[in-house]
């Protein structure tokens, strides 16, 4: 199969844009995916918007054909929606379209603007409609729920320790200071994460992923093509998706997301790759238990150490294998149905090396895994550079 | 959550009511109309016992709308002993007292109530077994 390629991305900086709607933020990703390459936004052949819930959100629908347009771009588009992996999965179908000849030319935008919701139990009810509204959300589960409940699980069955999660979000918030569209750009200390609030327990604040707003844009075409836009295309080696039932209960096990495990195989055996030839990875750490699980999952170490590793600086920056260099979810932010695109922008600019201070070295082959809801839904990708 | 979404549930909440396959013997909780294993459809009525045990749970601090009212509240994945799991609000608890694989029943109870003029949701929760009514 040939392969697809980035050949620009752009990005707003993630965080609390109350002065600005909707459609200016992925404006300006737009603008700036489109100004990093040569395109004429004629040459756009289709556009593919992930976004999770603007309706809830923004009380707006229909972002296909309010988003383009107002961009200059009038390519047919299509909106993609599978909770916080509709980013990854947006990017997943605009690939989908051009093996299947449909374009040449595919721009995907990420985007969602959760701050004009201005009370926080209207933002809890909306991220909850991506788990089982009428048996889980009708029982009283939240997001940061479903995933304490996985979390007391993991630490019930492998030990794990609280320690080892607070550690994740230390490392995050490292890369997030040294990245500077990140929403929180300034390093916590293991006593911040174990001493703060607790949002549903074992969860505290600081194990959590913020409300954000932010919108991503990349442009993606053929292998033969990507010349013709830049010199120094990122080309995706692997993809793979995978689906489990919705509600955590009724998953085969609490702390093992069989997703993940499908999606990671897939794009591996794609990308004909093994994880320790992967040197950096952008993983979906919603909270710090996902990404301790993820790791688990995809085969960066064994089951019940994801968060071992981390406390032992294996997953650090520049050590064995850099996770979440752009400071992840939980440090550059999470707008939720951007975050897919958000992630592969990071590998893009890492493995052209424009990454500045938190710059892989090495970075031969780039890793992204973006879950949707309680994790039945993930993308991975694989990305590496032409030569 | 609207009068439609609740009424069409009511059975489920208000009675652990699940389903049987006549044909090859699956239970599902909560009811649905056809067989996954063997695609017969309908199915019968199935009451559950209302015993299970705990498989994990928190205590959630940041509640969505219609649950302000009593916070913190104990949340759970629950095993019946049928097999099925669900997830549900545990009563009856103080903080220490709950743990992984403890034994719990059916209670009926208030779920969530939206403003002054919104439904007001009855349904499942669980408590620990053998709690004694009107205990105090």
């Amino acid at each position: 199969m040939k392969k697809i390629a980035m050949v620009g991305v752009g990005n707003t900086k993630v965080g609390e844009w109350y002065e600005r709607d909707l459609r200016d933020l992925t404006d300006e990703a737009i603008a700036k995916a489109l100004s990093s390459t040569n395109i004429d936004p004629k040459e756009i052949g289709a556009t593919f918007v992930g976004s999770m819930s603007s309706g809830l959100f923004n009380q707006q629908e229909h972002l296909s054909a309010l988003i383009g347009p107002y961009s200059g771009v009038k390519a047919p588009a299509l909106r993609v929606e599978s909770a916080c992996a509709s980013g990854g999965n947006a990017f997943r179908v605009a690939m989908m379209a051009l093996h299947a000849g449909y374009c040449d030319t595919a721009l995907v935008v990420g985007v969602e603007k959760m701050t004009d919701l201005i009370d926080i139990s209207d933002v809890t009810t909306a991220l909850g409609t991506a788990a089982d509204g009428e048996w889980e959300l009708g029982a009283g589960a939240t997001f940061p729920a479903l995933f304490a409940l996985m979390m007391r699980a993991h630490m019930h069955k492998y030990g794990s320790t609280l320690e080892e999660f607070a550690s994740i979000a230390v490392k995050n918030h490292h890369n997030g200071a040294l990245n500077p569209d990140a929403q929180f750009q300034r390093p916590i200390s293991m006593e911040t994460v174990m001493n703060s609030r607790v949002i549903a327990d074992p969860l505290r604040l600081f194990d959590c992923s913020p409300i954000s707003d932010g919108a991503a844009a990349v442009i993606l075409t053929r292998e033969d093509l990507a010349k013709k836009y830049t010199d120094d295309p990122i080309y995706v080696t692997g993809s793979g998706a995978g689906t489990d039932v919705i509600a955590l209960h009724n998953r085969k096990e609490i702390t093992t997301l069989e997703s993940v495990r499908k999606a990671t195989e897939t794009a591996f055996k794609m990308a004909k790759i093994q994880p320790k030839d992967v040197g950096l990875v952008e993983v979906h750490d919603c909270f710090t238990i996902a990404e301790a699980v993820a790791l688990e999952d995809m085969g960066f170490c064994k089951k019940g150490q994801g968060g071992k590793i981390s406390l032992e600086g294996e997953t650090a920056l520049n050590s064995t294998i850099s996770v979440n260099p752009s400071g992840g979810l939980k440090a550059k932010g999470h707008p939720v149905g951007a975050t897919g695109i958000y992630q592969t922008i990071e590998i893009f600019h890492q493995l052209r090396n424009e990454a500045g201070k938190r710059q892989v070295t090495n970075n031969k082959i780039g890793v992204t895994q973006n879950i949707g809801g309680s994790g039945a839904t993930c993308v991975v990708n694989v990305f590496s550079r032409g030569d | 959550m609207s009068v439609p979404r609740v009424w069409r549930r009511r059975k489920v909440l208000y009675r652990l009511e699940g389903a049987k396959c006549p044909k090859c013997g699956k239970i599902y909780f909560p009811a649905r109309e056809r067989c996954l294993e063997c695609n017969t459809t309908p199915l019968e009525e199935y009451l559950f016992s209302g015993y299970g045990k705990i498989v994990t749970f928190t205590w959630v601090y940041t509640p969505p709308k219609g649950f302000k009212s009593r916070i913190p509240y104990c949340l759970a994945i629950i095993e019946l002993e049928e097999g099925p799991r669900l997830t549900a609000q545990v009563v009856a608890v103080e903080q220490n007292d709950v743990s992984i694989g403890m034994p719990v029943e059916f209670a009926f109870r208030k779920i969530a109530s939206e403003g002054k003029e919104g439904v007001i949701t009855y349904g499942f929760k669980f408590r620990p077994k053998g709690y004694p009514n009107h205990a105090k």
